[in-house]
This record gives structure tokens, sequence and C-alpha cells, in this order.
């Protein structure tokens, strides 16, 4: 175990759009890493540099000694890749769809079982893909992916179109996947889901990493106030302004909020007057960051 | 190799398990052969209905085995009203009508059916012209023998049964290959297989071994349903029509692989697909002879590698010929395959 990927000065460009425009990043043996950006900021196009679909315009991109455009077969059996829609043979149950990808990999078939039980589809092993809930397609794909037992593990929006359900249910496997010691380089529009899952992040828009760190360095660099509410009628307006001073109040009819950049002076003072009803303090989220750095403005 | 097999037994089940393709490939073109062969096989024009108003001597005069042959081809009732039989002739409800005044046969008969207005014509000519030989005295000087030239056994199922066979396997081989490509390339499959640890080859391997044999198979129930049902009787290098429909699934695929690399989504491959497939079909023979065809479709017909596939499976299937009449149908196939996969293969994308 322990391959490192590097990529150093990618650039990828269709017809007069910079797809890729000089992306630097590495990816350490073992990390959960997130791509994230809004559509066409080319996420997918990183990715399928580092994959191997696609050979770079300039720059490079080295997994371990390889180069991963020349396809070497022994770099490929280290890989797993799970793409942005369910690939899969139509017609074939998920039984049939993991022999089947074993058998490219040349796995032993006894890896199926061990598969539909990590993913938990056991009792759905003979159901066709077709039939399959979206959650349980997301599953047997990852498991697909994983078929070979690959030491890095893509994951191109593994969460999209499921269910809040469904959506934590995968994480506990993607967690798994990262804690038995592999490589795991996710994309991803949902930054609670990177937040959760991932050990940096890098944010991308027009072709260009803007940040790269641990999602908490990033929202502390962000320096946002906190929100610091409580239920109606838990404290009088005057009391409010009395311990809020300069800070702003927003008085709704379901919640009285402060917003504040020193909370412990709020909430201690807010703890003295016993007035804790429905307290709820919110800090930013990365999802704060993502929308600081890539602008607000609707995308079509 | 492992690959190879996996790929091509998920193929095959996908194929199998599509009750839509299983049916246009093989339930779709046998209910063409069941329809052919219902009408065809007996393939005597219907009697034509004469109504004989009054007596006519000639019809009553004829020698026995004429007799017989008459009454194959015609119907004959009575009646007494010369008025009401012409009406029913103009209607359409008897094909002629038949009186003699004096030494004259009057046929009066209605042109809406060409056919047999000229079998009545033609029958009454024969029948007056032997009366006149038998009013003479004198035995008949010349006689006529007539005998097909072909096999006494091909009769029209003898031609459709290569015909509808090749355009069966046309079709699954072309939708077959355009399809797999199209929902392939859109659900990242193929992208998925690139980036596996197997050479391309066994991915193309195992969508032509996959196509040949789901031919074979079709071509097994046709034969199998034409030789139970129909009487088709193969002649002597049937054995041929193997290689045969190698070539012609290779050279059909080829359309496909074209169709699939052009096409944006499934329904746009199928659509392309039958645009190419249904006009071949016609322009190939498959569906009627072209023997009657203006020359213009018969030049389009030498480029469509349809036409050569049926013509070599007719050739050795049932016309009788030696096995090396298959050959030149299968160097054009194998031609036809090569160019247009490259073409394809230049338009090849491995997703979107």
């Amino acid at each position: 175990m322990g391959i490192e990927i590097r990529a150093d000065g990618l650039v990828m460009t269709y017809g007069d759009v910079r797809a890729v425009d000089g992306v630097t990043f590495s990816v350490a043996p073992g990390e959960f890493f997130g791509l994230l950006g809004p559509n066409g900021a080319g996420k997918t196009t990183t990715l399928e540099m580092i994959e191997g679909l696609r050979q770079p315009m300039a720059g490079t991109v080295r997994v371990g000694e390889h180069e991963p455009w020349k396809r070497e077969p022994e770099l490929q059996r280290r890989m797993g890749v799970q793409l942005q829609s369910s690939s899969f043979f139509e017609r074939l149950t998920a039984r049939e769809q993991l022999d089947t990808f074993g058998a490219l990999y040349g796995v032993a078939a006894g890896r199926t079982d061990e598969m539909l039980e990590q993913v938990g589809l056991v009792d759905k092993a003979g159901v066709r893909t077709e039939d399959l809930s979206g959650g349980q397609k997301q599953r047997l794909s990852i498991a697909c992916a994983l078929i070979h037992d690959p030491e890095i593990v893509f994951l191109d929006e593994p969460t999209a179109a499921l269910d809040p359900q469904a959506r934590r249910n995968l994480w506990d496997v993607l967690r798994q996947i990262n804690e038995s010691g592999r490589t795991v380089i996710l994309t991803t529009h949902h930054m609670d889901e990177a937040e959760a899952l991932c050990d940096r992040v890098a944010i991308m828009d027009s072709g260009r990493i803007l940040v790269l760190d641990t999602p908490a360095a990033l929202v502390r660099g962000l320096d946002a106030p906190v929100r610091i509410s409580l239920a109606p009628g838990t404290l009088s307006l005057d009391a409010a302004r009395e311990i809020a001073g300069d800070d702003p109040i927003d008085d709704t009819e379901s919640s009285l909020t402060i917003t504040t950049r020193d909370p412990s002076r709020i909430l201690t003072a807010l703890a003295g007057r016993d007035a804790l009803a429905g307290l709820s303090v919110k800090g930013a989220s990365l999802e704060d960051v993502f929308l600081e750095l890539t602008g607000r403005e609707y995308r079509a | 190799m492992t690959a190879f097999r996996a790929l091509a037994r998920a193929m095959l089940k996908g194929f199998f398990r599509d009750r839509m393709a299983f049916f246009f490939a093989v339930i779709f073109p046998l209910m063409f052969l069941v329809l052919f062969g219902g009408i065809f096989t007996n393939q005597g024009v219907s009697k034509a209905e004469i109504i004989q108003v009054g007596p006519v001597a000639v019809l009553d005069d004829i020698p026995k085995e004429a007799a017989a042959y008459f009454k194959d081809s015609l119907e004959i009732t009575t009646s007494s009203d010369e008025k009401d039989a012409l009406e029913q002739v103009r209607k359409g409800d008897a094909d002629a009508m038949i009186t003699q005044r004096g030494d004259q046969l009057v046929v009066r008969y209605s042109r809406a059916d060409q056919v047999k207005a000229a079998t009545v014509q033609g029958t009454f000519q024969a029948i007056v012209q032997s009366a006149n030989i038998a009013a003479t005295g004198q035995p008949p000087r010349f006689s006529l023998t007539t005998d097909q030239v072909e096999d006494d056994s091909l009769e029209s199922i003898q031609y459709y049964t290569p015909g509808l066979m090749g355009w069966a396997i046309a079709s699954g081989a072309t939708f077959g290959a355009a399809t797999n490509l199209v929902v392939w390339r859109k659900n990242g499959l193929l992208r998925r297989l690139r980036l596996a640890p197997i050479p391309t080859r066994s991915v193309v391997l195992a969508r032509v071994a996959v196509s040949i044999a789901i031919a074979l198979v079709q071509a097994t129930i046709f034969l199998g349903v034409g030789i139970a049902l129909f009487g088709l009787r193969l002649t002597g290098s049937w054995p041929m029509i193997i290689p045969l429909l190698v070539c012609g699934t290779l050279a059909f695929m080829a359309i496909g692989l074209l169709a699939g690399a052009v096409a944006k989504s499934e329904e746009a491959a199928v659509g392309i697909s039958n645009f190419v497939v249904l006009p071949m079909a016609f322009l190939s023979g498959s569906f009627f002879p072209l023997d009657g065809a203006p020359g213009y479709v018969t030049a389009i017909s030498k480029v469509l590698p349809l036409k050569h596939l049926n013509d070599g499976m007719l050739d050795t299937m049932v016309r009788g010929e030696g096995p090396s009449s298959a050959l030149v149908p299968m160097a054009v196939l194998l031609g036809f395959a090569v160019v247009v996969t490259a073409i394809a293969s230049r338009l090849f994308r491995w997703g979107d």
C-alpha cells in the first residue's frame, strides 16, 4: 500500500475553452481528498487526466511512477474507478455485474459475495440493476470499483440524486473504504459531504484551484461571524440589545438571532440570565467558503 | 481470454433478456416468413370465373384431358340472362362472360384484373384453335412441352427463406452494434472498460463473437421453420451459408458501428439503422425478386452488402451451386466491412 498522486500544471483545452488551466496538487497515500467546484469548473476533466482517460495537453500527472494516460495494466489494477453515471451492463443482476467486472480484473469469483456484503446488497444479488433504487445502484457501482481491491479509488459525484438516508448510508461505506487504508478521491457538489468525509479539499473554478486545505482550516480562514439563535420569547428585545451591544439582532416570529464575532461573551451573558431555550449556535460551513470563493450568482 | 469470455457472456445475456431485441431479430422476420410462406405456397392463381350464356358448343366438345386443365383455371357457371351476366362482369363479380353466336365465340371480359383477362383470352384462343384443328379432321402436327428450368423444388419458399433470413441477420447485427455502442458510450461503460486492465480488442472481439452467435441462432431458427413448416429443401453446398453469414455479420456490424458513432442517442441509433436496413432489404431483393427492376436499382443494389449475402445464400442453399459460388460474395462483404469500419473508427468516441 502507498501510492502518491502528483499533478503538476495540468492543462486541458476544448476549442477555446481552457477547461483545466494549470492545476497542481498532490494526494498522499491513504488520504481522503475532495475536489469541489461548480458545474464546469474542470473537476471531471482533472479527474479524467488522473484516471488515465485523457492525456494532459500540458503539465504532468504521476500516480506512483506511472503516467496514467499510458494505461499500463499494472497501474490500472491498483486503481478503482466509479464513473459519474452508473455504468453497468444492461439487464444483468447485481451479482452478474460484479462477476463480470471481477473477471475483467482477473479476480476470483469469491470476491463477489464479499463485495455484496460490504455494500449491503446481499439480498439484492439476484436483482437486475435496472430494478435497483438509486442508492443501491450507487453502492453497487462502488462495489464494482472496489472488486479488485484497489489502492486508489476515484468517486465522481457518488451521492448525486440520492435521498438523505441513502446519502448517509453511502457515507458510511465511503468512510470504511478510506479506513481500510485506501486513498479516496471524490468529486461532489455537496459541501456537507466534503466536510464530513474529506481530509483535504481543493475548491476549483474556471479550471483553476482556488484554495486547497483541510475543511476546518478553510472555514476558520473565512473568519465569519457566528449566529446565535433562541426560541422566540426567551429574551425580550431590550434585554437582547443590552447583551448584544453593537452586534446586529434579527428578531423574527420563529427566532431571535444575534450575529457576533465574540460568541463566548454573548453565551456567558445568556447563561447568566438562564435564557438558553431553543439555543442554536451556527458557525460558518464549507458551503460559505465555497460561495465566498465562487460567487453566489446563479449559473445556468 | 477471461475478459473476452466475461464480456461475451454479459452481452449475450443482455441480448437474450431484451425481449424487444429478440422479437425484432427473430420473431418479427419469422412472421414475414410465415406470412410469405402462407401466401405463396399454393401459388395457383385463383380460378377465373366465367359465366356461360346459352349453349357453347366448343366448351361441350373439348377432349377430356383439356377439360381437366380448364377445370383448374376456369370456374364456369351458366346463366340465361346475357344482360345480367355482363353487369356482373362489369362489377367484377365475374371475370368474363361467354356466349356463342353461330360460329362466333364471344368473350366479354373486364380489364380490371389484367392477369385474369389475359388468362381468359389465352384460354379461349386455345379452345377455338383446337376446335378448328379438330374440325379439319387432321391430327395436330406440332406439340408443346413445358418444363421450368429450376430444380423442381424451387418453389417460392426457396426464394423467400434466404432473402428474409438475410434481412433478419442484417437487422440483428446492425441494430445490435449500433445500440450497444451508443448505450455503452452514454452510460459510461466504454470509459469504464477503457480503465480496466484489458486490451481494447477483447471488447471488440467479444461484440463480434456475440453478433455472429446471434446470426447463427437466427439462421438455425429460420431454416428449421422453413424446413419443418414450408417444405424448404437445402441443396448441395448449403453449409457455405455459415462463412457467408460470418462475413455478412461483419459487414452489417460495420454499418451499426457507423450508425452508433454518429448517433447521439439510442433512439437516433435505431432510427439511422432502420433508415439503412429497410431500404437495403428492399433493394437487395429480400422481399421480392429484382429481376424486373430498372437498371439504376440493380446498380444501387450492387453496392449493398445484403444483396451479395442474399445472392450467395441463394446460390449455395437453393440453386444448388458449388461452394466456390460463395467466395465472391464473401470477399465483397469483407471488403465492405473493412471500409465502413475504417470510417466508423474515425468517428468513434469513448465518451460524450
